[in-house]
């Protein structure tokens, strides 16, 4: 590619309201940032906007980096493409069915409507067996017949999916051969091609999400393609994964049920890398938006991967993603108090519109925001995001006071910071579960926020939960963008095996793992950057026979595949996630699977470090009075960009930037590293 | 509400301290019930959750606090097995480390599949509070392989009983206890690992607890559990008042107890006067011959579950029955005594619930859900493979839930009692010699009415193997699950079996509907299962007529329905037929109609 050796390479991350920009100039070795609000109609236009608010000639990137939302939105609203399903007859409801599950404990309310509707779901005949064997034939004039009638029916997508396809892929594969001689475009969706894995309805759920994906993401990807090429671009374009890799738009086209995740994921790749950078490889993100509070940890600078999600009530995905821990906490979730007298966060939320109490746009449900406004933590005539010009302090006290303070018997500041209190209470409860829960000391932690709101919080919550350090970086507000910028190239495969481990062929292994091989090194080498050096990483699923839940088995690469070793491998693995190993029960491989990583370069954070000239007493901007530990007390206000390499904050103090503001709680320091990061600490 | 805010038990615990520590109490339930569904060995716990965590008060047993994602009628019952601990142990005190294990039904409820350990948390020398686990065993002797016996008349006939018993004594374990455990199962290494995996998760919660007894001090966490139950009772109090006073009465059928073919009535009287709730079932029937008794301890878990349907914003502890009066005469079929069968509790308490919410909805149908499917549907095939070695597929399956005020019933739900999942079908297919021919929605089965009923589902599973024998425990195959207002029944209950595959003769039913045992099928034999919908919320005829034909275009409701029940015409289009459509609602429509 002609622009492999250009200057500049850009990640940007697109959200819901901010499209967010990270720029690399190789040549110089120094970074940019940018913000603009997004297009929502097509994320591309405003992507394109930023690129050129800092560039006139596109000809100057060499790579394009992209986390997108385009995915995980579509399926959020449901505004995916009319798909149609073929699969086994007798089976068209399974995606209805579901796991026979319901979406809450407590109250048999709520239903569900599959993606695909019943009549576009068509049953053809031809039956595999569990052991891979046929036992009846495909019947491919149905199959044409099915296929002819979805179109008639006005379906552009396509999903094809066979009961045990996972044992014996050659229905699913002829099937889509069949329809594809006649099928006016590229959107068919082979479930096995997808999940070649065990378990019908998982299989089939995210085979159809990317099918009902497959049209839109295309047509957006070649819409950001083109956009770039008429501004003189050639750049290579990079779609950031679930799973913390990126992928090539062509990968991208054919599977876009793997960016389900892509914004968040890039994020806490980003966090990786800063953390390790400041001397941190185990790190906990908190990603507090308007409406919830993400967390997910990496331990030993390794991120930690989730097998499966659901998007929203039976919307299941079943493949490897960042593992994120959500609970409904954010900025806008709204304080009540339920019919027991107990005061509640959430998970009810204001959003951004309308919004806290504060910005005065029809909600009177006081929030989290309004809380920490009335504390004096946010600052009334700074909004960040620049929709409003000041928030109304005085409309969040009244919400506060009638709502909360009033029911409880008490004081208005005091309800204030028990909203506070009660928040970070749930907040800590997401961290104990990625930490505590898992196993891991939280002593041994640092707590990094990214988007704009965890930094209130960040210095409670290393309080609460017995965590090392809070560490803020630079820019917040852009930590997803810069995740993009240095995210590897990566692809994840599976395949079932399903048998004792004492009768699998070791040769047999070898030769399952250099098909996976293959079939991943081919999706990366479907970009246009080459690499030399691939990584690959195998993992088995395992158990003992008899049992369901299979346990997580980290084989490291390929060398001494041997049964003695996948036994003991085991052992380990079964010690550390469950307990003492069993004895006298023979143990079975259920699946393998392989990532094949092509690293990309890494950038050096200390470019982000302040410049000289910073220091306290240039960014000292005033005082503030805040209302914390029950008391009213003077904190220092700074203009947080200006603080220089080693300068210290002492709490209570508030520090200020475009993106965030910094909460430093009484008995908390915060200093600046070397990297512009601020470590946030106890201060005895 | 004025009267359940503010402090209420006179606690002195601050309003951020009680929001604190309660997430904090559920988040150690949560994490034990997490432990054991990823260790359990058979699919019943680890797939579909039949399983459940919490810890119980020192010297009452009574609910503290619980688990989120446990199966549901746990939640009561859990409570009585603790208290039957704390009464056997009056003259010989459990010691720290000790831990007891048992499956009475009788005093600790349920069924014997169920195993309930029970262990203590000291504190300074004394009993703070116990922890408990209970999960669902995979086999425990008996005739049945799975220990569902329609046939059963004793408790003999059902599985091993096995009274409190120490399975620790002071931490160390009792391996003679084991043995006896192992060895009175058909799958002795299944019994091991789920035995091993509810340890784990006891000795999880017991670590977690104990530390935050340490930060927190035990005062205040005794002061947190007394708080949260006096502040259950007083929201279940509000919403009691928010009925309106009355009496109301709702009877529903058990199809028969697998001995006699006799319906069995599940009658409640409900009285509700200000903020009390009186619920008396003591016009059901007697005890009977077959397995469908259920304990006291059962039948007052399943009060529990149908009010936290109803009012699913009470926190779940003790205090949610405390403004509720159950009323059970002796020797009822709802408060059975040793040794008469109990093995089919759940197709009981499932009654139990759908007349609760029926009567519910007589009072204020705002409030109201319409019965759900109604039965567990318990399926057993066992057989040997060529090997010799013996299989045993066993499943429990679902079905539609009610319509409710705000909305159509859920398609394929689980049962209101449990969240349990159902086993992939490929996972079934791998493990076992069967293939099934079809897992789908069951068409027209769903009650009509202005919020219809979720559809059942039809399953149908070929035997691969050289013969099975079948085991069937169903209900529902005789009276419908139950409507709110003017909506109508669900489709009822159908199990048919072939034992081999001939095409030209026609399937052959269970003489008792819907309970058989010991059915001999051969190669190429298959069963099969039509499940109930959910009963319809309001009447059929105030459907938007859109929605009927949206139904009738997805299959979920046939163009014959749509005309009787909804008294919807369809043009050959399949659109609405207006004028048709009124004539045929005009002609349906009684002089009261749309008064609802």
């Amino acid at each position: 590619m002609t622009s492999a050796n250009a200057r500049f390479v850009i990640g940007i991350d697109v959200g819901g309201t901010f499209t967010d920009l990270f720029f690399l100039d190789r040549t110089t070795g120094t970074v940019t940032t940018g913000k603009l609000p997004s297009t929502v109609a097509d994320q591309s236009i405003g992507l394109v906007d930023g690129i050129n608010r800092e560039l006139d000639d596109f000809s100057d990137i060499a790579t394009i980096v992209h986390g997108t939302t385009v995915g995980t939105n579509a399926l959020l609203e449901r505004k995916g493409t009319r798909t149609g399903l073929i699969t086994t007859a007798g089976f068209e409801d399974v995606l209805e069915m579901r796991r026979r599950d319901r979406p809450h404990t407590w109250g048999l309310r709520g239903g569900y409507e599959p993606v695909i509707p019943r009549d576009l779901r068509i049953g053809v005949g031809g039956r595999v067996l569990a052991n891979g064997s046929v036992e009846t034939p495909l019947d491919e004039a149905a199959v044409s017949d099915a296929a002819r009638r979805l179109l008639d029916a006005g379906c552009e997508g396509l999903c094809i999916s066979f009961i045990n396809s996972y044992a014996n892929p050659e229905q699913e594969r002829r099937a889509a051969e069949l329809v594809r001689e006649f099928w006016p475009n590229d959107h068919i969706t082979v479930a096995a091609d997808i999940l070649p894995e065990i378990r019908e309805f998982e299989r089939l759920s995210t085979a159809t999400l990317n099918a009902y994906l497959q049209p839109r993401m295309a047509h957006y990807l070649n819409q950001l393609a083109a956009r770039t090429h008429d501004r003189g671009g050639d750049s290579d374009i990079l779609i950031v994964q679930s799973n913390g890799g990126v992928m090539s738009i062509d990968a991208a086209s054919a599977q876009p049920v793997r960016t389900a995740l892509s914004g968040p994921a890039a994020g806490v790749i980003a966090a990786s890398h800063i953390g390790q950078s400041a001397g941190f490889e185990n790190v906990i993100t908190c990603d507090m938006g308007g409406t919830s509070f993400d967390v997910s940890v990496i331990a030993d600078g390794k991120t930690a991967l989730a097998a499966q999600t659901s998007i929203d009530f039976g919307m299941v995905v079943r493949t490897p993603m960042i593992e994120i821990t959500t609970i409904g906490a954010g900025g806008g979730s709204i304080a009540w108090i339920d019919g027991a007298g107990l005061l509640q966060i959430g998970p009810q939320s204001a959003g951004s519109d309308p919004g806290p109490v504060c910005y005065g746009l029809g909600n009177d449900q006081p929030t989290v925001t309004d809380a920490n406004l009335l504390l004096g933590r946010i600052n009334a005539d700074r909004p960040i995001g620049g929709k409003l010009d000041r928030l109304d302090v005085e409309a969040a006290r009244a919400a506060i006071k009638t709502v909360i303070a009033e029911p409880l018997g008490i004081d208005v500041m005091d309800a204030a910071e028990a909203v506070i209190q009660v928040a970070n209470a749930r907040m800590a409860g997401a961290i104990r579960i990625v930490s505590i829960e898992r196993g891991h000391d939280p002593a041994k932690f640092a707590a990094m926020p990214f988007g704009g709101g965890g930094a209130l919080h960040i210095g409670a919550l290393i309080r609460e939960v017995g965590l090392n350090t809070g560490l803020v970086p630079r820019y917040p507000g852009v930590t997803s963008a810069l995740g993009c910028v240095i995210a590897d190239m990566r692809h994840d495969t599976v395949r079932t095996v399903n048998m004792p481990l004492a009768s699998v062929d070791e040769a047999q292994l070898g030769s399952w793992i250099d098909d996976l091989y293959a079939a991943s090194s081919a999706r990366i080498a479907s970009g246009s950057e080459t690499f030399d050096n691939l990584e690959e990483a195998i993992e088995a699923d395992m158990l003992y026979a008899g049992q369901t839940h299979t346990v997580q088995v980290r084989l490291g690469g390929r060398a001494d595949l041997t049964r003695t070793r996948l036994a003991a491998a085991f052992a380990d693995a079964y010690r550390t996630q469950i307990g003492a190993p069993l004895e006298g029960i023979p143990v079975r491989l259920v699946n393998l699977r392989l990532a094949v990583i092509a690293r990309r370069d890494k950038l050096d954070l200390s470019v982000m470090a302040p410049v000289d000239g910073c220091s306290t007493a240039v960014a000292r901007t005033g005082t503030r009075q805040i209302y914390a530990d029950g008391q009213w007390q003077t904190a220092g206000i700074y203009d947080r960009l200006a603080l220089g390499v080693g300068e210290r904050v002492t709490g209570p103090a508030l520090l200020e930037q475009a993106d965030t503001t910094i909460f430093v709680d009484p008995g908390l320091v915060g200093e600046v590293d070397a990297f512009g990061n601020l470590r946030i600490e106890r201060a005895d | 509400m004025n009267k359940a805010s503010g402090p209420s038990g006179g606690t002195g615990i601050s309003p951020v301290q009680l929001a604190v520590l309660r997430g904090r109490l559920e988040q150690i339930a949560d994490e034990m019930d997490a432990t054991l569904f990823r260790s359990a060995f058979n699919p019943i716990i680890a797939e579909a959750h039949d399983a459940s965590h919490g810890l119980y008060d020192a010297e009452t047993g009574e609910t503290l606090v619980q688990g989120k994602e446990g199966l549901p009628v746990f939640v009561g019952v859990m409570a009585f097995a603790v208290r039957y601990v704390i009464d056997l142990t009056r003259d010989d005190p459990p010691k720290d480390g000790d831990v007891y294990i048992f499956n009475d039904p009788y005093e600790g409820g349920t069924h014997l599949s169920d195993f309930k350990l029970v262990r203590p948390l000291f504190r300074n020398g004394k009993v703070f509070c116990y922890l408990a686990s209970v999960g669902h065993w995979h086999d425990v002797a008996g005739n049945v392989p799975g220990n569902y016996n329609p046939a059963a008349t004793e408790s003999f006939q059902e599985g091993v009983h096995i009274p409190p018993v120490k399975l620790f004594r002071a931490g160390v374990r009792q391996d003679d206890i084991l043995s006896i455990l192992r060895t009175n199962s058909r799958l002795p290494l299944s019994v091991y690992g789920d035995l091993n995996a509810q340890v784990s998760a006891l000795d999880l919660g017991h670590g977690r607890l104990n530390a935050l007894l340490d930060e927190y001090g035990d005062d205040t966490i005794s002061a947190v559990f007394a708080e949260l139950r006096a502040r259950a009772h007083l929201q279940m109090q509000a919403h009691i008042s928010a009925l309106p006073d009355g009496d109301v009465a709702a009877t529903d059928y058990l199809d028969n107890d697998g001995i006699k073919d006799e319906a069995l009535p599940i009658a409640v009287d409900v009285h509700v006067d200000g903020e009390r709730m009186v619920l008396d079932f003591s016009r059901s029937a007697a005890q009977c011959a077959g397995p469908v008794n259920i304990s006291r301890s059962t039948a007052i878990a399943a009060c529990y579950v149908a009010l936290k349907h109803l009012f699913p914003d009470v926190p779940a502890n003790a205090g949610v029955l405390d403004p509720v009066e159950i009323i059970i005469p002796d020797q009822s079929l709802l408060s059975a005594t040793a040794p008469k069968p109990v093995g089919g509790y759940t197709e009981t308490i499932l009654r139990i619930i759908d007349v609760i919410f029926t009567a519910i909805g007589k009072l204020d149908p705002s409030r109201a859900l319409a019965n759900a499917y109604g039965t567990i549907n318990a399926l057993s095939l066992a057989g040997h493979r060529d090997d010799g070695s013996r299989w045993v597929m066993f499943s429990f399956f679902g079905g539609g839930h009610g319509g409710h005020s705000d909305g159509d019933g859920l398609s394929h739900g689980n049962a209101p009692i449990s969240m349990a999942t159902i086993p992939p079908l490929e996972i079934l297919e791998s493990a076992y010699p069967v293939a099934f021919r079809r897992w789908s929605l069951r068409p027209d089965s769903g009650g009509a009415g202005q919020h219809r009923g979720g559809l059942g589902a039809v399953y149908e599973v070929e035997v691969l193997a050289n013969g099975a024998d079948g085991f069937f425990f169903g209900e529902r195959g005789r009276h419908a699950p139950q409507p709110v207002g003017a909506g109508k029944p669900a489709a009822l209950n159908r199990f048919s079996y072939r034992a081999d595959k001939q095409d030209d003769t026609a399937p052959e039913t269970p003489p008792m509907t819907s309970k058989q045992v010991g059915i001999k099928l051969q190669h190429g034999g298959s069963v099969r299962l039509e499940t109930p919908g959910g009963g319809g919320y309001g009447d059929p005829l105030l459907r938007a007529p859109a929605a009927v034909a949206a139904d009738v275009r997805l299959g979920y409701v046939s163009t014959e329905m749509a005309r009787t029940m909804y008294g919807v015409a369809l043009g050959a289009d399949g659109a609405v037929d207006d004028a048709g459509t009124a004539a045929l609602r005009a002609d349906m429509r009684p002089e009261t109609s749309g008064q609802e």
